[in-house]
């Protein structure tokens, strides 16, 4: 019996393994589920200068009475480009203003970039440095906030908006708060 | 009868060979995590309580916007390395990373020299500029910049008050 | 629509997968010869849909077709053919996708080529393989998909991440693939013959080449990396004992040690239980090398995705595959009945010790690579373990094990002589103690590491030559005997001496580039000269170059050694089309002394740059001992005993059919 007791050596340490692991992997580590503390706050106070110098600026004063979608990007970011399409639609299908804040990007790449790939975009900030990225609190880019009418965040996303998203949670959220 | 009591012996020198063996090993593991395992430090951690002189820590943050100079001959490189709240002067020798950048998150690896500065012997920039070092997000939120407007005051923090943080 | 039809493929194998891990498994325990049957059937058929979908999934790169999302963010159309293909591994879902493969081609052989293999085994070892292949590809269809389209289409794609348009790097993961697909075959026996409940010579033997060629290939496959990193990462290292390299080198130590121990099982019956642990082990590891990898729980520089679902997936494979095999080693293998005896001090007695000590080496790395992890998880003080760490806990474990290389092979099987053993190594000793003092004398600093290092390798050399010696009698008879004997002598002991060559050079390479490596930085302007050692370099100056889809800044310098002209050294920096980083190019001049090695930075000023010089000695010792091992294994798995088709001279044991 003292014999097969140590043939179950392995699968014992296998469920050390496993439990740590899993632990491991727990939502809670994970950074970009990190459930935003921003949500149900307003959202921070910043000011950039904007990719068109015409626009004059974006700050959080832009985003006052009524629902809106920041969205963070850059030239150099591959999932951006894919959800890129997503936020033209988004702007059209649901009638909000989208944001964008193109995160530690030079300014001729961004310029470029939405040369290339079109505006769906209402403004561009130009956040250089990364600090109104780090007000937010985001992990990397493509971001999107989602904003009700008095500037409280109600929704953040940490990783690239898909169709399925878009329909199912981000639609009927942007309804239901307009 | 002779058959198993073979066994049995040779049975006791596999026994006796595995478990010193072990021994030796669990013994080097426990000194080598006594010595040689490197800690992690945000620069508020550093603020708190100095590593000593000459022990090899990480060190994680942000390169402070501004902060990266070049001195004597050129080849060495001084930054800042900040979690918004505390930074620590860097030093450096050698090539930067490719993706070395101001307002990046960074981890290096030094020491502190007995003329009190932090000199690195390496710094460590993931080939991804979507990826923030796990650590440095660590020290940010330690610091309190990701749990800003937690307990409900409103976040007023602009940029030229992060920065110019001692 | 390529697309469509490999991802139509792949739903395909998939279902048949299924059909493979429950038919032939029932069809064995109740002696159903059709089902038993239909493993070799699926097998063959697994291969050709997973192939079809492969070759899809490549034909859609070749195409540059960029409405598959996946091509769109790792091709461009100006890359170079053999990237484009190259591309198709470069990347999570798609290096899932080879990873299938391989393990649907080893299917295929053993169902092709194990006619000699009892039926039942092999419905058994094609039924566990057909589960692998099941739980693989259902991640692969849930979670990553390799064919998912992108709609509009771009014009353009994102471009192979640069560091990874390098010859080296294409052919690193299909080698280390087949390694740790390789070990999946021989785990599949591994629990085939648990549930047989019978292990013998027989089953060591047709397990034999698997391992073989899971280790070959894992050999090279580190090799190979190892070398990427060395010449393109620019910072001259070739191992940084990182989380994903102990991924890889952890299922080596295992399966170095179950392929000796397999010798024990094949010629003495003995070590049963324990070889039929490491199998299990081996593919443990691979299999947790997969999740280090790919479920974001570490971090390094050569994760692919962060996805915590992909990391749950897998760890659930992890958990059932392990789980289940240990569950029926607890429960089977106090009945295997016990092998031969032998006397501590034998051939099985040092390969006990061997394996014992590789054991407890893959243990510290092991520890060393998940405490980080763990203290992470557990909120602790964050930590790393890195080079100084392995110095003191894995060295000094594999010191031993190199001197006891020598002596091992001389010893017989069952009883050995030692003194003897000894005796006739002593020219090696002598030697390698010379070469020791020769090099104390003529380092610069006073550490004996280096030293009894490079005498290790020396000792390790000279031991495995004298075997040699001893075996083809050589000054003992005439010639003529000599040539008969060497000719005759098995491949399998040739491919033994060369693998212990090999690393007996590799250990010389890692000793000198480890102790005696010079780094120099220097600012430069064109005109400069700086000399270290024996070396001067004068920097000539800086031109533009320009690649098929690069951009570069090529520096000259010219070598001098002893003031004579020695070689001219073009290390640059590329700017890729797409990706924004500029990436080094280290330029690297070889001899058997060691590389000089060279890089430039960024610019430091108008006209300066930032260069680095390093002295690399031995490096090169390093590939060559690493190839001679793969070689070695190359050799043995050409042995005719192992060759898969040759009828077994051995009887057969187990009855066939019902």
């Amino acid at each position: 019996m003292k014999k097969r007791l140590l043939y179950l050596l392995p699968i014992v340490l296998l469920g050390l393994f496993a439990a740590i692991a899993w632990i491991g992997l727990s939502p809670s580590r994970d950074p970009s589920a990190l459930p935003s503390a921003l949500i149900g706050k307003p959202v921070p106070s910043f000011k950039l200068t904007t990719l068109d110098p015409a626009s004059g600026g974006l700050s959080q004063q832009d985003f006052a009475g009524k629902v809106t979608v920041v969205n963070f990007f850059a030239s150099w970011c591959v999932p951006c480009k894919a959800e890129h399409p997503l936020l033209f639609q988004l702007g059209k299908d649901y009638n909000v203003p989208v944001y964008g804040i193109a995160f530690q990007d030079q300014t001729a790449d961004t310029a470029r970039y939405i040369q290339e790939m079109g505006s769906p975009y209402t403004k561009i900030g130009l956040d250089q440095n990364g600090r109104t990225a780090i007000d937010f609190g985001i992990t990397g880019v493509p971001e999107t906030f989602i904003l009700d009418k008095n500037g409280i965040v109600r929704y953040r996303l940490a990783m690239p908006i898909d169709a399925d998203r878009l329909a199912g949670e981000i639609g009927p959220l942007l309804k239901s708060l307009q | 009868m002779k058959q198993r009591m073979k066994r049995k012996t040779l049975r006791l020198y596999m026994l006796v060979a595995s478990l010193c063996l072990l021994g030796v090993a669990v013994g080097l593991t426990l000194y080598a995590f006594q010595s040689r395992i490197v800690f992690f430090f945000s620069p508020s951690d550093i603020a708190k309580e100095r590593p000593a002189t000459g022990q090899v820590v990480r060190l994680g943050g942000l390169v402070e916007a501004g902060s990266v100079t070049k001195t004597g001959d050129g080849a060495t490189i001084v930054f800042n390395v900040t979690d918004l709240k505390n930074t620590v002067a860097v030093s450096y020798r050698g090539v930067l990373p490719d993706l070395f950048r101001e307002g990046q998150g960074v981890v290096v690896e030094g020491a502190y020299e007995s003329d009190g500065t932090f000199s690195a012997s390496e710094v460590l920039a993931k080939h991804d500029e979507k990826y923030m070092p796990p650590e440095v997000a660590e020290a940010l939120k330690k610091s309190g910049r990701w749990q800003e407007g937690e307990n409900g005051t409103p976040v007023s923090t602009t940029p030229a008050a992060a920065s110019s943080n001692p | 629509m390529i697309a469509e039809i490999g991802h139509y493929a792949l739903v395909l194998a998939f279902a048949l997968a299924l059909a493979q891990s429950v038919l032939p498994m029932v069809g064995a325990a109740k002696g159903i010869r059709p089902w038993m049957a239909f493993a070799r059937t699926a097998a063959l058929a697994q291969l050709v849909f997973v192939g079809l979908s492969f070759l899809a999934l490549v034909a859609c790169f070749v195409r540059s077709d960029f409405s598959v999302l996946l091509v769109y963010e790792h091709s461009h159309s100006q890359q170079p053919l053999i990237y484009k293909i190259a591309a198709t591994w470069g990347n999570h879902e798609g290096s899932l996708l080879l990873w299938v493969l391989i393990l649907a081609f080893f299917g295929a052989l053993v169902a092709l080529f194990g006619e000699n293999l009892p039926p039942r085994l092999k419905a058994r070892a094609l039924s566990v393989q057909g589960m692998i292949g099941f739980a693989f590809l259902a991640f692969m269809l849930f979670t990553s998909n390799p064919f998912l389209r992108l709609n509009p289409a771009p014009l353009e794609g994102q471009e192979l991440n640069p560091l990874l348009q390098d010859p080296g790097l294409a052919m690193h993961p299909p080698m280390l693939y087949l390694g740790y697909v390789g070990f999946s075959m021989t785990f599949s026996f591994a629990v085939a013959a648990l549930i047989e409940g019978r292990v013998n010579a027989a089953w060591a033997r047709w397990v034999r080449p698997w391992t073989l060629l899971a280790w070959t290939t894992l050999t090279a496959g580190i090799v190979l990396g190892s070398h990427w990193a060395y010449y393109e990462l620019g910072w001259g290292g070739w191992w940084s004992w990182d989380p994903v390299e102990n991924a890889s080198f952890m299922p080596w130590l295992v399966g170095t040690a179950l392929l000796h121990c397999e010798t024990v099982v094949e010629k003495r019956d003995a070590l049963k239980v324990w070889t039929i642990l490491l199998a299990i082990i081996a593919f443990g590891f691979s299999l947790v090398g997969t999740f280090l990898v790919r479920s974001g729980i570490i971090t390094s520089v050569h994760t692919f995705a962060q996805d915590p679902a992909r990391g749950l997936f897998i760890l659930a494979i992890f958990i059932v595959a392990l789980g289940a095999s240990f569950g029926l080693f607890a429960w089977r293998a106090p009945t295997l009945n016990a092998g031969g005896l032998f006397a501590p001090i034998s051939r099985e007695g040092a390969l006990v010790l061997n394996n014992l000590l590789l054991a407890v080496g893959t243990g510290t790395v092991f520890v060393g690579t998940i405490t980080p992890m763990v203290f992470s998880i557990l909120g602790l003080n964050p930590i790393s373990a890195g080079a100084p760490y392995y110095g003191w806990t894995f060295v000094p474990l594999m010191a031993p094990m190199v001197l006891l290389m020598a002596i091992g092979p001389l010893l017989g099987w069952k009883r050995g002589d030692l003194p003897g053993a000894l005796q006739r190594l002593s020219a090696a000793g002598i030697i390698a103690l010379v070469v020791a003092g020769y090099v104390l004398h003529r380092q610069s600093g006073t550490s004996i590491w280096a030293p009894l290092g490079i005498a290790l390798g020396v000792w390790l050399a000279l031991g495995t030559i004298i075997e040699w010696i001893e075996r083809v009698k050589l000054f003992r008879a005439r010639p003529r005997e000599n040539w008969n004997r060497a000719r005759h002598l098995p491949r399998a002991a040739y491919g033994m001496t060369l693998a212990h060559l090999g690393l007996a050079i590799a250990v010389i390479g890692m000793t000198g580039s480890t102790a005696w490596r010079v780094e120099s930085v220097q600012v430069m302007k064109p005109g400069d000269s700086i000399t270290i050692g024996r070396y001067a370099y004068h920097f000539d100056g800086v031109l533009p170059a320009r690649g098929p889809n690069y951009l570069a800044e090529r520096a000259s310098f010219t070598v001098t050694k002893d003031g004579k002209p020695y070689t001219i050294l073009y290390p640059e920096r590329r700017q890729y089309e797409v990706q924004e980083s500029p990436t080094t190019e280290a330029a690297i001049h070889s001899s058997i002394a060691g590389d000089i090695y060279a890089v430039i930075g960024d610019r430091a000023g108008p006209d300066t740059w930032t260069v680095r010089i390093y002295h690399q000695p031995l490096v090169p010792w390093l590939w060559v001992g690493g190839a001679l091992m793969a070689l070695g294994g190359l050799t043995s798995l050409s042995d005719r005993r192992y060759r898969i088709g040759v009828p077994n001279r051995l009887p057969v044991v187990q009855a066939t059919g019902a």
